[in-house]
């Protein structure tokens, strides 16, 4: 137990109150004979347990799944229109990606021997699951997509698993999102909605800054675009969460994840805006617009990963809101009575 | 509120998961009201199941070193001290000489808490591998030998029940002592609680004996009694392990409105649907745009087929 009982009440007091009743003895000047915090909470433990997962593995799986899956459907385009050298650059990226982000899965596991039992069963309640059988049939196609590109053998099977990868990527890139979201972590289940934009977003901007660092500028046209929508889209999708969380948007804005997140966005936006603006003329431009796009995209996942570890470790981020609701509805049960 | 087997009342969750002639379904009633924090139940928990020894500490919170459930705690006694206004049909306990603050009084709360076995069980829902299954006696349980340590229920649990433990990196918890029950036999703690707080039994007579319990209590004063968990139409469906407090569940470590997330799954489906042809609608414009005669008259080299 790192945080204080006192830490606790500040966190819970001090925020801008949003729940209607300011409730609690002990809260109005007497001197607490046990810590204040016993009062919102038990000896300000968390209420629920934040993942156990890894950082590094699992935000990194998010990072990684993103840039596989969205490039894939860059690859697709690029493919169908012609810019070989970038269809195959990201085939690669995307295969690279997809096995990286296999290797973080199965590393962050308990029992990492036991991958296989992802596959004993098919369970649509459980996001996971759903996402183990969408990597196993999305792996093959990007690595199919990725030998065929790269060797220029099996054009046909070639086109069938880019076509197939591409249909696929984006699925890949958005269920990170629900399998976040499909937790108890007050910031990550509170933006249930809005969370698939973002990663969505996050992804996008991580593909397109690959393939500004990767392909040629006479071929970036789409990717520059692509950063710029993505960038858009990140920075309006991710302000609409906060407005979303309420007091638990402070975890979106303190400490680590707020640090990330507001690295995040500078590089996204400086990267979007280098790319839209010099992309093409300077390759030195595209590359650094290209770096800092992926860098931004792996700082959203980083720090929406941070920030549901925090929402998860603090008690009041659990028991406002759910004390809000509960109000919220017994004045509404109140009035049904009357 | 939308009503599909994800959330909501559901009366026979055993049945429902595929047992045939079930049994009845079994619970716990906690009564904390009358627990007096001998821990018995925790000794016995950890005595049957033969779960490891997870750290000693001496934490300042009250009597309460065990700290809060977790892969090797299955059940954990949480000692709550409060100064309490006098008056107020509370139980009073008499001060230590200058202990006191503002003419207020100390009081004891004391409350034995479990795994909630809940009716829409989140960590059941997530689980992966199946490892997590709804037993014919209506709880959930973890089989060992399934579990790959995905953590996914641990995040999941609106309780922060379940938990890996770092030894061994698989999941654990209560099982309400599935041995003992596939045997006849009622769960350990319940068979060690001395004073009755831990009550087991079909959970439809627990409940009638609960709202009994509630009834006579508020009878005699002691209004702050409420029951915690007993509700079918709650976040949960209603906890197969219910209590009765004496405070706000919060002050015990319990969530004031615990739902199962997976209640909002079609929703999110829906949206990561949306946002996934969202994805492919952003690239596909970017090459739309692009296509468009380049204003600059450079082109690109003459590579591009078809636009
Ligand atoms: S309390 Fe948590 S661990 Fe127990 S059944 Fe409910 S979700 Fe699962």
């Amino acid at each position: 137990m790192k945080r204080r009982t006192d830490d606790v009440t500040a966190a819970a007091g001090g925020t801008s109150g949003r729940t209607p009743n300011a409730r609690r003895r002990g809260r109005n000047g007497e001197e607490p004979m046990v810590p204040r915090a016993t009062f919102d909470s038990y000896y300000g433990r968390p209420v629920i347990k934040a993942p156990g997962w890894s950082a590094r593995d699992i935000a990194g799986y998010f990072f990684l799944g993103g840039l596989a899956g969205a490039g894939s459907v860059l690859a697709a385009g690029a493919h169908l229109t012609g810019r070989t050298a970038t269809a195959t650059v990201m085939k690669l990226s995307s295969l690279a990606a997809i096995t990286l982000s296999a290797a973080a899965l199965v590393n962050d596991l308990g029992r990492p021997g036991r991958f296989a039992n992802m596959l004993r069963v098919v369970k649509p309640t459980s996001p996971m699951s759903v996402g183990s059988w969408l990597l196993s049939a999305y792996g093959p196609c990007a690595g199919a997509a990725a030998l065929c590109a790269a060797t220029g053998r099996l054009p046909r099977a070639g086109v069938a698993a880019t076509g197939a990868a591409a249909v696929l990527g984006p699925a890949v890139a958005a269920y990170t999102a629900v399998l976040a979201a499909d937790t108890a972590v007050p910031a990550w289940h509170g933006v249930h909605r809005e969370l698939p934009y973002v990663f969505v977003a996050s992804a996008t901007a991580a593909a397109s800054g690959m393939a500004l660092v990767l392909a040629p500028s006479c071929e970036s046209g789409p990717a520059r675009c692509a950063a710029v929508l993505a960038a858009a889209g990140e920075i309006s999708t991710m302000s609409a969460a906060e407005r979303r969380l309420g007091m638990v948007a402070e975890t979106y804005r303190e400490g680590r994840a707020g640090r990330l997140l507001r690295a995040a966005r500078v590089l996204t936006v400086a990267g979007a805006a280098g790319a839209a603006l010099y992309g093409r003329r300077s390759r030195t431009v595209a590359v650094g617009s290209g770096v800092m796009l992926l860098a931004g995209s792996a700082c959203t996942r980083f720090g929406v990963f941070a920030a549901g570890v925090a929402s998860a470790e603090d008690p009041a981020y659990t028991v406002r809101p759910q004390r809000a609701a509960k109000d919220r509805e017994g004045l509404r049960g109140a009035a049904g009575c009357a | 509120m939308t009503h599909h087997l994800l959330s909501g009342p559901e009366h026979d969750p055993a049945r429902d998961a595929g047992h045939e002639n079930a049994p009845p379904r079994v619970g716990f009633f906690t009564d904390t009201s009358v627990c007096i924090g001998c821990k018995a139940c925790e000794v016995a928990c950890k005595e049957w199941n033969a779960i490891p020894e997870d750290g000693m500490a001496f934490t300042g919170m009250s009597y309460d070193n065990t700290q809060g459930l977790g892969a090797s705690t299955w059940r954990h006694v949480a000692f709550v001290e409060q100064s309490v206004p006098t008056g107020g049909g509370r139980t009073r306990l008499p001060l230590v000489s200058g202990g006191g603050t503002g003419g207020g009084e100390v009081r004891w709360l004391m409350s034995s808490d479990v795994c909630k076995h809940c009716t829409h069980a989140a960590c059941l829902d997530v689980c992966p591998t199946g490892s997590l299954f709804r037993t014919e006696f209506g709880t959930v349980v973890v089989q060992d030998d399934i579990c790959n340590g995905c953590g996914y229920c641990v995040p999941a649990c609106p309780y922060g029940v379940i938990e890996q433990r770092p030894s061994d990196g698989r999941a654990f918890k209560c099982t309400m002592c599935y041995d003992r029950l596939g045997a006849g036999l009622e769960p350990a703690c319940a068979k060690a609680c001395p004073t009755e707080s831990i009550q087991f039994g079909e959970l439809d007579e627990l409940r009638e004996r609960a709202a009994l319990r509630v009834d006579q209590l508020h009878k005699e004063g002691v209004t702050d009694a409420r029951l915690y968990g007993h509700d079918p139409q709650d976040g949960v469906g209603g906890d197969g392990a219910f209590f009765l407090l004496l405070d706000e569940p919060e002050v015990y470590g319990l969530p004031p409105a615990p739902v199962v997330t997976t209640r909002d799954l079609p929703v999110m489906w829906r949206h990561a649907a949306t946002a996934a042809l969202s994805l492919m609608g952003g690239f596909a414009l970017s090459f739309a745009l692009s296509a468009l005669p380049a204003r600059t008259g450079r082109t690109r080299t003459g590579r591009r087929g078809r636009a």
